[in-house]
């Protein structure tokens, strides 16, 4: 008889060939799928290859995105992406998705995951994955060559941090909030590396871009995973993205399997939420940061610029316009989501109120494309870290929050509670 | 090892380590911008040998292996922190830095000399003999750092599999 696992434990025991793990136990693991992307993928992998003289043990298990330098703003970024696209070939790896958007949201739109999966990513905020019921984390360029040459990586398999939340969010409350409390209240790192699992009625009723980003900021909270188990909601946005099969039965925890810890919240009582500089941690609701006055507004990221953030944006500036002397960038998160905003009316909310369309990748975020920070400018974006220097000149001010709270402060030219302008 | 120490406080991410602004340039040129925001002093000033010390959470933020890279071409013999983020963790001993979660790391000051002994589990301030407990690394992966990291490691794997 098997002790009771978490849904950690059980992703982790299969991909090991195990049928129990112990929590803190170092196994080998197989990798199901590695992703990686045009800035730590094929440029810092192909002379680490060269030099080992080793080849990919699986490319039909290997997805490339190029998402971080495009579009090429000069020679070197264009040669990033002719690299990475002569990688591929040579590599004969054809799960390749060039400029089609940001990693983290065309691998499941283009249906690469499934609940059970063991995936790496060479990408901090592979952890989005786990929104799909995935082990999917983050590593460096040289485990990513160790782990594309062997097929697999070692692990220290973690615990589980379960975070129960009930109740349900109020209007103009997301789950970007969500995680803006939740990195005040854990601290930036207060996951110590661990899985955190996101549970209860309100996680339920969330849609699954949603869930995307309360897994995508778990790697705020310094977990190495962030994790929702598989219901009919997955089932169906999977489904409709050509995967299914999906034995969503097999991939929850048991009754009685032990937690680090599990930790209440009420999601009805959350306000619109601000992270003020230089850290998602420091962070608190909205109306105490109001009259900070902005440059510029930015929504963007795998985080905050999903076709549903995209909606968010548009039902706040709709009929309104931004206001002077402030400049509101808009980086749709894939060429899906541009291709969905324009058919629903999204995209034309966004451009009559002023809104600059920017090209689908990582632009501003980190500071790698067009959008960046002049010194002493102040921004507020619906990215997921604002550390100093990140977006640009490091003494500009990142603050970050939700796409209605990015809206509403481009309107208002200053932060704002964005029920304040709503209404 | 023995060297100067560098010391810095908590939440040292990996912009700041390898800022994203300077990364399209290559690493000759982000590692003069290394830990900047934190200490402009420091891509300057820091000698071949000298060990940066670092409050909680060392590293946190992106995957990018620059950041444990600048430190090592910056000639960083070693970082101690109290506690670090696991993907600099992992990046750093991958890299061939040793990377030890040193408890006390907040008694450690800014300049002293400092004797890290990995096999021990400490650091040794050389000239007081106070010393710092660190929690063990398994020897396997002091032996991968001292080999020169992950790659080094493969290529032996790979050529006993060879031949
Ligand atoms: S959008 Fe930002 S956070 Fe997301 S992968 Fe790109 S650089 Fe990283």
């Amino acid at each position: 008889m098997n002790r009771p696992q978490t849904l950690t434990q059980k992703i982790v025991a299969r991909a090991a060939g195990r049928a129990h793990v112990d929590v803190g136990e170092v196994v080998t693991c197989n990798i199901d799928l590695a992703m990686m992307h045009d800035s730590g993928g094929p440029r810092r992998l192909q002379p680490m290859l060269k030099r080992l003289g080793a080849s990919i043990w699986d490319p039909s298990k290997v997805v490339v995105v190029s998402d971080h330098y495009v579009p090429a703003v000069d020679a070197e970024s264009a040669s990033i992406l002719k690299l990475t696209r002569e990688f591929v070939r040579d590599h004969k790896i054809e799960r390749f998705h060039d400029m089609q958007g940001i990693c983290h949201v065309v691998l499941p739109e283009n249906g690469h995951l499934r609940p059970g999966m063991f995936v790496v990513g060479g990408d901090s905020h592979s952890p989005t994955g786990g929104a799909f019921g995935c082990f999917m984390f983050g590593v460096g360029a040289t485990e990513m060559c160790g782990a594309v040459v062997t097929g697999e990586i070692w692990l220290k398999t973690p615990g589980t941090i379960l975070l129960n939340w009930r109740g349900k969010l109020g209007p103009m409350v997301s789950a970007k909030d969500m995680m803006l409390a939740l990195c005040k209240r854990l601290g930036m790192g207060g996951a110590e590396y661990q899985v955190v699992q996101y549970a209860g009625d309100a996680i339920s009723g969330l849609p699954m871009f949603e869930r995307m980003t309360l897994c995508n900021m778990a790697a705020e909270l310094g977990a190495q995973v962030g994790l929702i188990a598989p219901d009919a909601v997955t089932e169906y946005f999977l489904a409709e993205r050509g995967v299914t099969n999906i034995d969503t039965a097999r991939w929850q925890g048991d009754a009685g399997a032990e937690y680090l810890r599990v930790e209440e919240f009420d999601a009805s009582d959350l306000a619109p939420q601000v992270a003020a500089p230089h850290s998602p941690a420091n962070s608190g609701p909205a109306a105490e940061q109001r009259g900070v006055a902005i440059h510029q507004a930015y929504i963007g990221a795998c985080t905050g610029a999903k076709i549903n953030d995209l909606r968010m944006a548009a039902s706040v500036l709709r009929g309104k316009r931004v206001a002077p002397n402030v400049r509101l960038l808009v980086a749709p998160a894939t060429a899906r989501a541009t291709a969905e905003a324009a058919a629903d009316g999204t995209l034309a909310a966004l451009a009559e109120a002023g809104a600059i369309l920017m090209p689908s990748g990582c632009g501003a975020c980190a500071g790698y494309g067009a959008g960046v920070l002049a010194e002493d400018e102040v921004c507020i974006a619906s990215t997921a870290r604002n550390f100093k220097g990140r977006m640009g000149a490091s003494s500009s001010k990142v603050y970050l929050g939700s796409p209605y709270t990015v809206a509403a402060a481009a309107v208002a030219g200053m932060i704002v509670d964005p029920r304040e302008v709503a209404s | 090892m023995t060297g100067r120490v560098w010391l810095f406080g908590d939440d040292i991410d990996t912009d700041m380590l390898a800022p994203g602004l300077y990364m399209r340039g290559g690493m000759d040129e982000l590692i003069k911008h290394c830990l900047e925001a934190a200490d402009p002093e420091f891509a300057k000033n820091v000698r071949p040998g000298d060990v940066v010390v670092g409050g909680r959470n060392f590293g946190i933020g992106s995957s990018r292996e620059q950041a444990a890279q600048a430190l090592v071409m910056l000639g960083v013999s070693a970082v101690l922190a109290v506690s670090f983020a696991g993907i600099f963790y992992r990046n750093a001993l991958n890299l061939g830095l040793m990377a030890l979660v040193c408890p006390e790391a907040k008694s450690i000051r800014q300049g002293q000399a400092l004797t890290v002994e990995p096999e021990n589990s400490r650091a040794i301030d050389p000239t007081t003999n106070a010393s710092f407990a660190c929690e063990p690394l398994p020897p396997h992966l002091i032996a991968m750092v001292r080999a020169g990291g992950l790659l080094a490691h493969l290529e032996q794997r790979l050529k006993a599999s060879r031949t």
